[in-house]
């Protein structure tokens, strides 16, 4: 591709499960996109800071700690408050499905769970990109 | 030999269930040297001769939400069940040694383990339970000696002097940052606080475990079997290394190292793995560190089921998956389990999935008829043979993190990460391109609406937890509590032990997050490199 996909995944909050992030951040570069990560333990501010910064297509979380509904709503706000609600952001971790469908509600992308094939995140994103791009 | 205790069996005769006898050990006349008999050097078979048949594992599940209050009624339930040990999940702002009311905190008070900011905190969680009746679990590393403290003054408060006290501290600082991520300060200040605490705990708490040395995280962050095997061990000669190096006697502490490893789905390879840590733990403290007293070689551990294994996809499938990997442990010879709950990778378990996992355990216990001989697979070729190589594979691990510099170095360039994070992604892309099975998620799959009942977190809790931190600072005396303080600064600084400054700043009242704070502006903090 002429413009790669341009993505951020990081971890936010106290969360130290990374298997997860660095496993799907291996896969998108595998898959030709520009994965910037985070490391651990950020605030939604720095992420959304680095966002901008970054100039990404997309904010991916992942959140196995509990605290989803409380940081997924925060990042969204920040990047809208700074007039950025072109960046997609999406996510995953251990996210009930009751939650999951009020985060999507919210504006929040996919959020995928455990045993998700990195091929199918990878589809998604390049669809998403496609489409938000050609608007 | 000498046995330090023989251990009584519980029954007089043991039988199949068509009634042939079971003796309580099966073996060649002259046992090979290298694999030995149970109870002795070097321990490939067990550290007891009785093993299962004087007394079975201690059954000790993970518990822990909400405030003190919450997690105290679960405890009091689970002691009135006939429990005698608790183990206690802190919540992630206090692992990472942040107080309730920190920003970072947010939406994470109370969330995965229960919030203790302060004394009182602790003197709740514990209320009404006797400290010197039971034996306490308590899964914190970066502020473990914060909460350490805390346990040390509620007991002193209910009349219970240190050396009554009965349980284990996680305390592991390396594998936090290998693999499980929850660090305060950089590792080698977090070496020197816990070396203050081995020689604190080696005078004043003769029964308490000092560190469980653990493999666990390495394994769920990805790793495959070996590099569990040899990244927690390697770990564990570490701080035996720490402990020699700040002057005390090896077999003062060393008896009071612990492990705690995970049980995942390669049954054979699995219990290989425990066996062979077994040896190499025994030759090492006998032949490396002088070690003289037996209980110094022995591998005393306690295993959980490998939450990683499990999936979202057809969540009932992974009472299965649970029950093999715990009779894995238990054919590994282990002292104490943890059986996850099948929903854990939707959620924290619920009650009724938490009880089935205790169930299937009990199963393994009862009727599997596999506590009625000491290690029934010993002596098996391919279990020996693997045995063997995991032992020569861990060694070769072990020379390559001596190369590097010994295992802070090779943790400060992110070698054990980098290690982990391709194990992992190894995995998922041999999952992905279907060399390995898992049922339920590339294969047998099935159109479903998961229909199991979750647990749901009230969010409001975070809020009381709130007043209770502002209501106990409203109430202390902060003059006191700022000359506490400025103690703990000058003992970080000049290197005297910090325990009795920090047992003091806690009488005084100083909170979880301030304590941390004056060490932190000492120590730094950390942050790692970001390898994938």
């Amino acid at each position: 591709m002429d413009n790669p996909i341009r993505v951020l995944v990081g971890k936010v909050g106290l969360d130290g499960h990374d298997r997860g992030v660095k496993v799907v951040a291996s896969a998108l570069r595998d898959a030709g996109m520009e994965v910037i990560y985070s490391g651990l333990h950020q605030t939604p501010e720095n992420v959304v800071r680095a966002a901008i910064e970054e100039d990404v297509d997309v904010v991916a979380i992942s959140i196995l700690s509990g605290a989803h509904m409380t940081l997924f709503p925060r990042i969204l706000e920040l990047l809208n408050g700074k007039g950025r609600d072109d960046v997609l952001l999406c996510g995953g971790g251990i996210i009930p499905e009751k939650d999951r469908e009020e985060l999507m509600k919210l504006g929040v992308g996919n959020l995928f769970g455990p045993g998700t094939p990195t091929t199918e995140i990878v589809a998604y994103l390049e669809k998403e990109i496609a489409a938000r791009r050609g608007k | 030999m000498s046995k330090m205790n023989k251990r009584r069996e519980e029954q007089e005769r043991y039988r199949t269930l068509s009634d042939i006898p079971v003796d309580r050990l099966y073996g060649p006349e002259k046992p090979d040297e290298k694999i030995g008999i149970p109870g002795s050097y070097p321990f490939t078979r067990g550290i007891h001769e009785t093993m299962y048949r004087s007394r079975l594992w201690t059954m000790r599940q993970f518990a822990g939400f909400g405030t003190p209050e919450d997690t105290n009624a679960r405890f009091r339930y689970l002691l009135q069940k006939g429990q005698t040990g608790l183990s206690t999940a802190f919540d992630m702002p206090t692992l990472m040694g942040y107080d309730s009311d920190d920003p970072i905190s947010l939406g994470e008070v109370g969330v995965e383990g229960v919030a203790v900011d302060t004394i009182e905190d602790m003197e709740t969680l514990f209320a009404g339970i006797p400290l010197d009746q039971v034996s306490t679990s308590m899964t914190i590393n970066g502020p473990a000696i914060l909460l350490l403290a805390m346990y040390i003054v509620a007991a002193e408060r209910q009349g219970v002097p240190p050396e009554k006290l009965r349980g284990t501290l996680q305390n592991d600082i390396l594998k936090e940052y290998i693999a499980q991520k929850e660090w305060v300060f950089p590792p080698r200040p977090s070496m020197r606080v816990i070396t203050d605490m081995l020689a604190y705990c080696t005078e004043h708490m003769p029964l308490w475990n000092t560190i469980s040395i653990s493999g666990y995280h390495i394994r769920e962050a990805g790793s495959t079997a070996v590099q569990e095997l040899a990244f927690t061990l390697a770990d564990g000669f570490a701080y035996v290394e720490a402990g020699i190096e700040a002057g005390l006697d090896v077999d003062d502490f060393a008896p009071r190292l612990s492990f705690f490893w995970n049980a995942h789905n390669d049954f054979f390879e699995e219990i290989a793995k425990y066996r062979a840590a077994r040896r190499i733990w025994a030759k090492r403290m006998k032949n490396v560190y002088g070690a003289k007293k037996e209980r110094s070689w022995m591998v005393r551990f306690h295993t959980q089921t490998a939450g990683c294994t499990l999936t979202a996809q057809q969540p009932e499938i992974n009472i299965a998956r649970v029950a093999y990997q715990a009779l894995a442990a238990v054919l590994g010879g282990t002292q104490s389990l943890h059986t996850n709950s099948m929903d854990e990778a939707l959620a924290l378990p619920s009650e009724k999935a938490a009880k089935i996992a205790l169930r299937t355990q009990q199963v393994v216990a009862h009727e599997t008829g596999v506590t009625n001989t000491v290690d029934p697979l010993g002596g098996s070729y391919f279990l020996e043979s693997l045995t063997d190589r995991m032992e020569e594979e861990a060694e070769r691990y072990f020379r390559e993190i001596d190369e590097r510099g010994g295992v802070i170095a090779a943790i400060e360039e992110g070698y054990f990460q980098k290690e982990i994070a391709d194990s992992a992604y190894q995995y998922q892309r041999e999952v992905e391109k279907e060399e390995r099975i898992v049922v339920g998620v590339n294969a047998y799959k099935e159109d479903e609406k998961i229909e199991i009942d979750l647990l749901h977190i009230d969010r409001e809790k975070q809020t009381d937890q709130l007043k209770r931190l502002q209501s106990f600072r409203a109430r202390r005396n902060n003059d006191e509590v700022d000359q506490a303080l400025a103690a703990i600064r000058k003992a970080s600084e000049t290197g005297e032990n910090l325990m009795p400054p920090i047992l003091d700043a806690t009488r005084k009242g100083a909170t979880l997050g301030e304590m941390v704070n004056v060490m932190r502006g000492v120590f730094g903090t950390y942050r790692e490199p970001a390898v994938f």
